[in-house]
């Protein structure tokens, strides 16, 4: 370990530019201070990994407007309160009136639901693959319990697509830190396309420090050697071909779409929706794909892709802060923007 | 960081964090009492296996030779 | 503006509509100093604090909102050196409420009150239209002892050391676990520290700053020392206690013992050189068995926290943003 660590803070060979596309990541990453055990030449980019921040307003406007209806109970994670749409958050909405219930597991809407049967109960299924392997759990019991007044209005991502449009539109990518849980569900194989294509390294990682690390020194000797592989350094979690009852789940009740991303548009079917049988559990989520910019100088869109610096952003840290966020990058615990601001990680 | 399945019901169970208890479901993959396993958003995605040092300090060797 | 429960989290919101509302009409020499009580000039140097008690639910493992109301306001006084005396109570009662509750906490406070050797003095009760919750304000007055004891956030200096007094998180988790549903063992700190002061002025130490650790958490407070002293703070992560249990519900929520609450833990900063005596009257003194050094005061850039992280990086704390809402992936 302590090798690897030398060589991280002393590497001096080209510059490498290596991204990860896991919330979870940016998070340990920022927690762990990851950044400065690394040499000026590493740059760790934080690319569009953060379910929250992708989220296009049209979403955000139709889960207000769902929050606002008498009768209706809107359920999210945390994060997704303080979003703005293309007016305001679920939180001002909440204090307008709006019933906003914040719960840490989607099945906990299920006896919130069978308690009050009058009222419509929607989740904010908003998420990558892991989640959607949760909802996939949710629809299923709810089928099996009979309950009929929850519904989902989803805004589901899939992985691989982005990463090959990051890759295609931006390039100077030269390796991938694999997200740790989407790999849990997707299986390591998920990757090995995207490396082909591009031959780029890709290495699926845990979320601790010294898992970050180890990864990212594998990611540079692969770089450096040219050597494009998927290696798997989570293996306590990780397998080949992933969970397979969880992506069988999945297939049944949800299908390939496109789908909208805040700050880089429409990607052909990076996205999941719900099968046409189930459309009783829709809350409406179809053809939720535009984004309006609050702020004509947000560069959220080019922040995410890693094809800007947060603080390249003319608003970061003036106009948008954490307590005043203009865009989604800020305003997630998860978004490069808050992370960079909190942690103020200038110097990458 | 995984927890411990203390109980299971059907598709339900009780997993612990270090003295947390929480219902998490466990529809997406086969559990017992005493399993360490991975949670995401009250659900439960995978058993932790105890695959680790072997494969990887091979790999390492590899990739130092790099 | 409108107000959001973010204003209340302790953190940056607070601070700045305190500077920009209160702060702004209020200006007195006395109160621009920010500390956890008020130290004014009498035929003896007299701390007052006051303090309001909103918590729900009301009574949670290891605490309720009576003991809460009696401790933090024992504490604050405590962290100027005062020996805290009196106290008065204003119940704010809204319609519905049970005097049975009401019971229960009173005696919680009159337990409490008995244990931190203050005496209630005075109260008021209000009644209100409403859903049955009760609120609690009190003030608090203490005396300083002969001579001229003064801590102030401002007084840090290079080489100084950081001291806290025990394990972080335990007030905040105990609540979200009850709001929450988690089952566990986790009980509120809710403890009075006057005790702990008392020791630690007693010891001989050259003591600069001393500051209960509440909402907000650790971070914030070290980054307001830091920005008020001017000074570069340096703590290790590796250093700062918190229980497993603790740490458990955070992997679950997503949470950082760095930024949750306490009812019953503090700060102190004193000269390097005296690092041993502090130490050594924290922990013989109630509640502070897990008593550590964490930190020091280190040359570097003006207003900074620093933090060394187990992995061995360094990270860069600041006060808290928001609310600290569980994350989820």
């Amino acid at each position: 370990m302590r090798d690897i660590r030398k060589f991280l803070l002393e590497y001096d060979g080209p510059p490498v530019n290596i991204m990860e596309v896991c919330g979870t990541h940016t998070a340990s990453v920022a927690h762990n201070g990851i950044p400065s055990l690394l040499s000026p030449k590493i740059r760790l980019i934080s690319g569009p990994g953060c379910p929250v921040c992708v989220t296009v307003t049209d979403y955000i406007d139709r889960l207000i407007e769902l929050s606002l209806t008498p009768g209706t109970v809107v359920a999210t994670f945390g994060d997704m309160l303080r979003v703005t749409g293309s007016k305001q958050s679920l939180k001002d909405a909440r204090s307008d009136g709006a019933l906003v219930k914040m719960l840490y597991a989607p099945s906990d809407i299920i006896p919130l639901a069978a308690a009050e049967p009058e009222k419509t109960f929607v989740f904010a299924a908003v998420g990558f693959e892991t989640t959607t392997a949760v909802y996939a759990a949710l629809i299923d019991d709810l089928v099996t319990s009979g309950v009929t007044n929850v519904k989902l209005l989803t805004s589901l991502k899939v992985m691989p697509p982005v990463i090959d449009w990051v890759c295609r539109e931006e390039g100077g990518i030269d390796g991938f830190l694999a997200p740790g849980h989407v790999s849990v569900i997707t299986g390591s194989n998920l990757f090995v396309p995207i490396a082909k294509e591009y031959k780029i390294p890709f290495a699926v990682a845990g979320f601790e420090g010294e898992q970050i690390l180890m990864a990212l020194y594998a990611l540079v000797k692969m770089i450096r050697a040219g050597d494009s592989r998927v290696i798997n350094l989570y293996p306590e979690a990780v397998t080949a071909e992933g969970n397979r009852t969880a992506q069988e789940m999945i297939a049944k009740y949800f299908e390939p779409c496109d789908a909208a991303w805040r700050g880089i548009g429409i990607v052909k079917d990076s996205g999941m929706q719900l099968k046409d049988e189930y459309k009783n559990f829709d809350a409406g989520s179809r053809d939720l794909c535009s984004d309006v910019t609050l702020h004509p100088e947000c560069r959220c869109g080019r922040v995410i892709t890693g094809a800007m610096k947060p603080v390249g952003c003319p608003l970061f840290g003036k106009k948008c802060t954490p307590e005043n966020p203009m865009g989604a990058c800020m305003v997630s615990s998860e978004g490069s923007c808050h992370s960079y601001y909190v942690n103020r990680r200038n110097d990458l | 960081m995984p927890g411990k399945v203390i109980s299971v019901n059907g598709s339900k169970a009780v997993v612990d964090f270090s003295g947390n208890q929480i219902h998490a479901e466990a529809g997406l993959v086969k559990i017992k009492p005493g399993d360490s396993v991975l949670v995401h958003a009250g659900c439960i995605l995978q058993v932790m296996s105890d695959e680790e040092a072997d494969s990887l300090a091979d790999l390492f060797k590899e990739l130092e030779n790099l | 503006m409108r107000i959001t429960t973010e204003h209340g989290a302790g953190g940056h919101a607070t601070s700045e509509l305190i500077t920009s509302v209160f702060a702004r009409h209020f200006k007195n020499p006395v109160l621009m100093k920010m500390e956890d009580s008020a130290v004014v000039p009498g035929a003896m140097r007299l701390a007052m604090t006051t303090d309001s008690f909103v918590v729900t639910p009301l009574f949670f493992a290891g605490g309720d909102i009576g003991s809460l109301s009696i401790c933090g306001t024992v504490n604050d006084l405590s962290m100027s050196g005062a020996v805290p005396q009196y106290i008065t109570c204003g119940f704010i009662i809204e319609e519905g409420a049970d005097s049975d509750d009401l019971d229960r906490i009173a005696a919680s406070m009159a337990r409490t009150a008995a244990e931190a050797g203050v005496m209630i003095v005075g109260g008021d009760t209000k009644v209100v239209e409403g859903k049955g919750g009760i609120y609690i304000n009190t003030s608090g007055v203490g005396f300083l002892p002969e001579g001229d004891f003064t801590v102030s956030s401002s007084f840090c200096r290079e080489g100084d050391v950081i001291l806290l007094s025990g394990n972080l998180g335990d007030h905040h988790a105990a609540i979200l676990s009850a709001r929450m549903g988690i089952v566990n063992t986790i009980r509120s700190d809710a403890a009075p520290l006057n005790a702990m002061t008392a020791a630690l002025m007693k010891s001989g130490a050259r003591i600069k700053s001393m500051r209960d650790v509440t909402r907000g958490g650790l971070a914030t407070v070290l980054h307001e020392l830091a920005a008020a002293s001017g000074k570069c703070l340096d703590i290790e992560e590796a250093k700062i206690p918190v229980s497993p249990k603790v740490l458990g519900l955070c992997g679950i929520l997503g949470l950082d013992p760095l930024y949750m609450g306490n009812e019953g833990k503090m700060i102190a900063v004193v000269a390097g050189e005296d690092a041993d005596k502090a130490l050594a009257a924290m922990r013989e003194s109630p509640y502070g068995e897990n008593a550590a050094v964490i930190g020091k005061v280190i040359p570097g850039e003006k207003g900074t926290l620093l933090l060394e992280t187990k992995t061995g990086g360094t990270r860069l704390l600041t006060e808290l943003y928001g609310e600290g809402l569980p994350r989820i992936c």
